[in-house]
């Protein structure tokens, strides 16, 4: 595997001028960054360089866990940011290692490709005069043939053997046939390091041009959605995307089916739904883990599922709303928390006025399957005994102050300062299906039910396919770079005593060019048919 | 079948322990003439050990010359390190037979059959090369250490695969990374011996490389058996790693690639050894320092099996240790 390639001399003439040091600066650093020890250097600093990208909680991976490390390290987590430590791999310092490796690997295959290029075309070249130098030798044999015959067939063999050969007649009657074979090596290798290449710019511009959206979707057709930027509970559109870009479809859940096992390990999922894409029709379709809905420039994933409890509450003047609220799962048994909030309750027919004081949420935990002893965990992930425990509050939620708070949870600042007031009694109440509460001002709550909802993660990634289509490439490239070998053989056939005619002689050496240790089982087998007598020494494994 | 695969599991390793004891006595009582000489008759001792004799067996026409106990310890040490192959395949066949399904489904099975892999590559060299038998102590050691850490670390009751491991991908992603970590594992254990043996050539006489006097093989078969694993491995791990798992990503979670830690640290294991193939292909570079550079690709499949697994949370669900 050592390169023994000869490169082309280049001939280097002495400038007549003196010269330009920035130009020899510039030059000399240019054959530092592409020589082989820097390409290694830089490998090297990349595998160094990911590391960071396991250890610290990565913005790309889990935001969560980075806002978890900011309160575990509050004095830490400035700097690990400052330095990229949450986004390693979009850091500036990674790119730049990984930039320079492939300014490295331009400079490097660019002259590979123009030499091997020059090597594919040039004949194999005349045999070295002293055969016996080489690694390879076969001694001069006395064959029956007359020379022009044996290097025909000598010949002939050679290329049956897939060899690149070329028969030269010697000037004193005799013929020399040189032989090359492997080319597929070097072939192979400038196919790896620019499928290489191929990727890096594939993955740059699938992060150009891609873009992805996550979307909680409950089960049923009120709660459908359509593709836009706004539908979505959180979404990262590429820098070349644009919201209008996005495609045009919508999609509703009918139906979602879970199986368990006994232990409540999840056994199967399947998400079934209607889609419309463009000005289509509604049509239905299903997918599951590992089999995404594939539409049209859009691919949608199942990445979770679970619980939305349907909550109809009645107010003082006999007003009724109804919410699906989804609960998020926080334990594999799909124990669920969430809120439930209703903002624009207790409005007086009379005024018309909503009262601040009187808008009413509720929080609390859903088991798909309760216990019997009255712990706040679910025991199996599917519904065989649901119970939804709820605290209620009355007063001001905090809605409306124009802050983003979160949907699963109430406002904790509205309660710490008394604006928002728990209303039920140290015990949550405890509710089935069917069932309703009723609270100290009269007013009710009914648990309807509840529906599935499936966790979508929506994606476009443009140059996938291609990327599989590189990958490929350079494993096939890397193969034949790995498992090639390059090799010359030269035979050299004279005249026996000096006459065209009356049995030849036969000389053989064979060089290989890479590091290839069944070159001498090769090279004796294929000296074989010269040496009449059949001796053939023994090839070294 | 749960039952009988953790007590086979057991018997596993107490074979490669014993296999280790021997292999070790050979080195404390092996006579390096002898061992010298049995190494240029290949395959010879094995007969003895009931193992299949493959085609580069040549016949021995004189009987072997006087056996020590050096040389005994050595033979009972390569018929117990088959015995602990087929134990080790009895636990891998038991384990898939309780789970119902391949026995690859959390980090546990992945290191059982990672290194049965390995384990299968050593006694398949062992065959070929009985020269190069005296590896055989580090090959068990290795074994008997990653499998007791695994008993130890990661052990998980059979169970039923989760929604996400149901794809066919899992068995061309999971089955290419497992053979190519077990053959980078057992690859270290030529990279070692390389070293070491070529520091005592070299006349260094501290401890490590006290090791290679009794050391038979040459450092250069050392040195091209460590490639071979490695360039063989290594296209087979970009398939697993790079493009079988990408894949696979991409139809279960929507990305190719996220950078999640087994990610992270399969590309670091890919970049280091792609150094190593590049530091060999360097004529500058000294072999001795692309060795160095495949031990360090070792280290980071260590990282990629137990301290991915232990330290870090990710998305492979399959990495949640026990
Ligand atoms: C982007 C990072 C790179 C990776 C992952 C990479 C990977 C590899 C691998 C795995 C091989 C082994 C194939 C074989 O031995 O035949 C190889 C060979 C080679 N690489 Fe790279 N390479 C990279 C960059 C470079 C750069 C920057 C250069 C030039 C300075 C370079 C020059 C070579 C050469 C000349 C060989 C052939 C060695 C031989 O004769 O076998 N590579 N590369």
């Amino acid at each position: 595997m050592t390169i023994v390639e000869e490169r082309p001399a280049t001939a280097e003439v002495p400038p007549p001028r003196r010269p330009n040091p920035l130009w020899t600066l510039l030059r000399n650093s240019w054959r530092q960054l592409t020589s082989m020890r820097t390409a290694l250097v830089l490998l090297f600093l990349l595998a160094v360089a990911a590391i960071p990208g396991s250890y610290f909680p990565q913005y790309a991976v889990n935001r969560e866990r980075v806002s978890q490390y900011y309160t575990a390290h509050p004095q830490l987590a400035p700097w690990v940011e400052r330095l990229g430590g949450f986004d390693v791999f979009a850091s500036p310092w990674f790119a730049a290692i990984y930039l320079l490796l492939f300014t490295s690997l331009i400079g490097c295959v660019l002259p590979r490709l123009r030499d091997h290029v020059r090597a594919l075309r040039t004949v194999p070249p005349d045999a070295p005069k002293r055969m016996d130098r080489l690694p390879q030798h076969a001694p001069a044999t006395a064959r029956p043939e007359d020379p022009a015959a044996a290097a025909e067939s000598l010949a002939r063999m050679l290329r049956r053997k897939m060899f690149r050969t070329r028969v030269v007649e010697l000037p004193d009657g005799g013929f020399s046939v040189a032989a090359e074979k492997g080319y597929l090596k070097e072939t192979g290798n400038l196919l790896f390091h620019f499928a290489l290449l191929a990727v890096l710019i594939g993955v740059g511009f699938g992060h150009w041009y891609g873009w992805h959206g996550n979307r909680l979707l409950v089960a049923g057709a009120d709660q459908g959605f359509c593709n836009s930027i706004t539908q979505y509970d959180d979404s990262a559109l590429g820098p070349r995307v644009t919201a209008a870009d996005l495609p045009k479809f919508c999609l509703r859940m009918t139906d979602f089916e879970a199986t368990y096992q006994s232990t409540g390990q999840a056994k199967s999922f399947l998400a079934t739904v209607e889609v419309k894409e463009g000005s289509g029709a509604y049509r239905k379709a299903s997918f599951t883990v590992n089999d995404p809905l594939r539409l049209h420039h859009a691919n949608v994933h199942l990445i979770g599922q679970g619980y939305a409890p349907v909550l109809r509450y009645t107010d003082r003047y006999g007003v009724s709303q109804e919410k699906v609220v989804a609960f998020l799962p926080v334990d594999g048994m799909q124990t669920s928390e969430g809120v439930a909030q209703f903002p624009d309750v207790n409005i007086d027919p009379a005024t018309n006025k909503r009262d601040d004081q009187l808008q009413v949420g509720f929080e609390g935990v859903y088991l798909p399957t309760g216990g019997t002893d009255g712990s706040a965990t679910s025991k199996f992930p599917a519904e065989n005994n649901p119970v939804l425990y709820l605290a209620a509050y009355r007063g001001n939620l905090g809605l409306d102050v124009g802050k983003t708070g979160s949907v699963y949870a109430l406002d904790r600042g509205q309660i710490n300062s008394g604006a928002l007031k728990k209303v039920s009694g140290e015990r949550p109440y405890v509710l089935r299906p069917g069932e309703t509460l009723t609270l100290d001002d009269g007013t009710k709550l009914e648990f309807v039910g509840t529906r599935q909802f499936a966790t979508l993660s929506i994606r476009y990634d443009p140059t996938q396919s291609l990327l599989l289509v590189g990958a490929v490439l350079g494993l096939i490239g890397l193969m034949l770079s790995l498992f090639g070998h390059r090799r010359r053989v030269w035979f050299r056939v004279l005249p026996a005593n000096g006459q065209e005619t009356g049995g030849s002689v036969i000389e053989a050496g064979g060089l290989p060019r890479t590091d290839y240790p069944g070159f001498a089982a090769e090279f004796a087998a294929l000296t074989r048919p010269a040496a009449e007598d059949g001796h053939a020494e023994e090839g070294t494994p | 079948m749960g039952e009988l695969s953790n007590q086979l599991m057991a018997l596993t390793v107490l074979a490669y322990l014993t296999a280790m004891v021997c292999y070790a006595g050979e080195y404390a009582f092996g006579r390096r003439s002898l061992i010298g000489k049995a190494a240029t008759r290949p395959a010879r001792q094995l007969v003895g050990a009931g193992a299949a004799v493959d085609e580069v067996v040549e016949p021995v026409v004189k009987a072997p010359a006087k056996v020590d106990r050096g040389e005994w310890s050595g033979r009972i040490a390569a018929a117990v390190n088959v015995l602990a192959l087929a134990l080790h395949a009895g636990t891998l066949v038991t384990r898939g037979i309780a789970a119902e399904r391949m026995p690859w489904g959390n980090m546990y099975e992945y290191i059982l059959s990672a290194t049965f892999v390995g384990s299968a590559v050593w006694v398949g060299v062992l065959l070929r090369r009985p020269a190069l038998r005296h590896l055989g102590l580090f090959a068990s050691l290795a074994l008997v250490v990653l499998l007791g850490a695994a008993d130890l670390l990661a052990y998980t009751a059979p169970a039923p695969l989760v929604p996400a491991l149901h794809s066919y991908w899992f068995f061309v992603h999971v089955s290419t990374i497992i053979i190519s970590s077990g053959i980078f594992l057992i690859g270290a254990v030529p990279a070692a011996m390389f070293l070491v043996k070529s520091g005592y050539d070299r006349g260094k006489r501290s401890f490590p490389y006290t090791l290679g006097k009794r050391v038979p093989a040459s450092a250069a078969t050392l040195e091209r058996l460590t490639f071979r694993l490695h360039a063989f491995a290594f296209p087979l791990f970009t398939f697993g790693a790079l493009i079988a798992g990408p894949l696979w990503a991409e139809a279960s979670w929507g990305r190719y690639w996220g950078w999640d830690p087994k990610e992270v640290w399969a590309f670091i294991s890919w970049v280091v050894y792609a150094a190593y193939l590049h530091a060999r292909a360097t004529p500058s570079v000294k072999r001795s320092v692309a060795t160095w550079i495949a031990l360090f690709g070792f280290v980071t499949m260590l990282m990629n099996l137990f301290g991915v697994n232990l330290f870090f949370e990710g998305l492979h669900s399959y990495a949640n240790a026990g």
